[in-house]
């Protein structure tokens, strides 16, 4: 497996809003990267251009290493009409390529689901769902993957089991994972990101490789930090620490009033 | 039983006690003579005396709706996912079919008789004109609507253009078919009764015609319930049809 690095750097309009930038952002060749913050600062937007999806997007700057990807969305877009089993085999079904049932049953048993093989997903629960498009996600054979909040709907220790998992069956390849959850971005991440409402920022990752451990000191620690680093929990200091990434955001002329405002929770 | 089962079946016979009532009332305040207005007694005692009769003519009738009704949702179909699939045969035919929608169906009719003959060729074409739009319209509509996230994911999964129509825009826009061929079965009998009123020497239509100009008025009552409920039942048939259709499809 050949996977490339990602690269983004520069400024996302949508509809003349400013979501995101100017900011920079690496993902090293075969490493997961977690981009990790609070809902609408543009974490899915960042997935979105890496995707090709970027046609509502107004992007200006540069984007390297998006090909061949596969893009597991927040929603799981599972097709009503398709047995749970089709909706994992979609993309071979799309390319005109032969139809490898085994092996999407072989994932299907792994996130835990080989018996709802011939269920339609209406017949399923939230997690179960999140679990088939996983599924799909796994069995799409591409050097990047691009995952937005893929363990979402799952409880406590399917969540853990899934992300083993992931893992393992993404060995080699270039993941971006969007996630909400410090711990996630603790025990998962090679490189991590913080993007909030002031900008992008790297955060040192424990030491390890992934998965670690759940209850790890280290990792505990990280999820702290990381915690701390999205403005949870005041820490002494913390007002210079937080005025800094704002820096960039005054220097770059405002294209339009609201440009300025804390944006997110619209 | 229940009280309110019983309910329900007296709310359901309420209606059509009422509309017996008001007609017969028509009849009597208004000292109505049998070939204007025959009352629903007279109309019923016709049904039952003529039942051959207005069956044979009924089962024409239903053969022509049928057959039309079938032609139409199938070219209805063809023709909307082969405009779902072309951007340039959109532009081009779109027009065509809005324009060919201000044409009045009934001035159509003479024509048709001309060209398929008094059989039933030339009805079942009228039918199918009548219903070809709807159908094209309601499936084209759906098809142009397909959920974005599922086109996005179809994207980046590589399809095809015609891959993503065939495995996901057809399937998503079934409903939209299903809705266009319900409507189509109520439009269906009024193109073949048109049809039949134009050149006929058989159907429901025919018979109306018939019994009117001989002044037998409750003949054409007899006939035009029939038509009705034939009509109803149609529709409902074609609903359940499509329903079940749909439920075992999943969506
Ligand atoms: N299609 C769209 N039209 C208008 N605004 C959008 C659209 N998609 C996203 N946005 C805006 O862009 C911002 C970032 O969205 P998104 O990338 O989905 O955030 P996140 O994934 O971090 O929650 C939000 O403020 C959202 O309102
Ligand atoms: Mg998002």
């Amino acid at each position: 497996m050949n996977a490339p690095a990602l690269a983004l750097h520069g400024t996302a309009h949508i509809a003349g809003r400013l979501v995101f930038g100017p900011l920079s952002l690496n993902a090293p060749a075969g490493c997961w990267t977690c981009l990790l913050g609070p809902s609408g600062v543009g974490k899915s937007t960042i997935l979105r251009l890496f995707a090709g999806l970027g046609d509502g997007i107004a992007f200006d700057g540069a984007l390297s290493g998006a090909g061949q990807v596969a893009l597991m969305a927040q929603d799981d877009l599972l097709l009503p009409w398709l047995s749970v089993l089709d909706n994992v085999t979609l993309g071979a079904r799309l390319r005109g390529q032969a139809v490898d049932g085994g092996a999407a049953l072989q994932v299907l048993e792994r996130v835990g689901l080989a018996d709802r093989a011939g269920d339609r997903p209406g017949d399923l629960s939230g997690g179960q769902r999140q679990r088939v498009a996983l599924a799909r996600t796994l069995t799409e054979d591409r050097p990047v993957v691009l995952l937005d909040e893929p363990f979402s709907a799952l409880d406590a220790r399917t969540r853990a089991q899934m992300q083993d998992l992931t893992v393992e069956l993404l060995t080699g390849r270039t993941v971006l994972l969007v996630t909400h959850d410090p711990a996630e971005a603790a025990r998962l991440g090679h490189v991590l990101f913080i993007l909030t409402e002031d900008g992008l920022q790297e955060v040192p990752p424990p030491d390890g490789p992934i998965p670690r451990p759940v209850g790890d000191a280290a990792v505990l620690a990280a999820q702290a930090r990381l915690l701390t680093h999205l403005g949870a929990v005041p820490v002494a200091g913390a007002g210079t620490r937080g005025a800094a990434p704002r820096a960039p955001r005054d220097i770059f002329p405002k294209k339009e009033p609201g440009a300025g405002l804390p944006r997110g929770r619209r | 039983m229940t009280r309110a089962v019983w309910m329900r079946g007296l709310l359901g016979v309420a209606p059509v006690v009422l509309a017996l009532s008001l007609w017969q009332a028509a009849v009597w305040l208004g000292d109505l003579p049998r070939f204007i207005l025959p009352g629903p007694a007279a109309v019923a005692q016709t049904l039952w005396h003529s039942r051959a009769l207005i069956a044979e003519h009924a089962l024409v009738t239903l053969t022509e709706v049928l057959a039309g009704l079938m032609l139409g949702a199938a070219l209805g179909g063809v023709s909307a996912i082969g405009l779902a699939a072309s951007a340039l045969a959109r532009r081009l035919v779109q027009p065509i079919l809005v324009f060919t929608q201000a044409v009045p169906v009934f001035a159509l009719a003479p024509i048709l008789t001309l060209w398929f003959g008094y059989g039933m060729g030339s009805k079942i074409a009228m039918a199918l004109i009548i219903i070809y739009f709807p159908v094209t319209a309601s499936f084209l509509d759906a098809l142009t609507r397909t959920h974005p996230g599922w086109l996005e994911l179809a994207r980046v999964m590589g399809a095809s253009p015609l891959r993503v129509l065939w495995h996901i825009r057809v399937p998503a826009a079934l409903p939209g078919f299903a809705s266009g061929v319900k409507l189509a079965a109520v439009y269906a009998p009024i193109g073949a009764i048109i049809g039949e009123w134009v050149g006929a020497s058989r159907g429901l239509g025919y018979l109306m015609l018939l019994a009117n100009g001989r002044a037998k008025t409750d003949l054409m009552f007899a006939a035009l319930i029939v038509l009705a409920l034939l009509t109803l039942a149609l529709h409902w048939a074609v609903g359940a049809g499509l329903r079940r259709m749909l439920q075992r499809y999943g969506a």
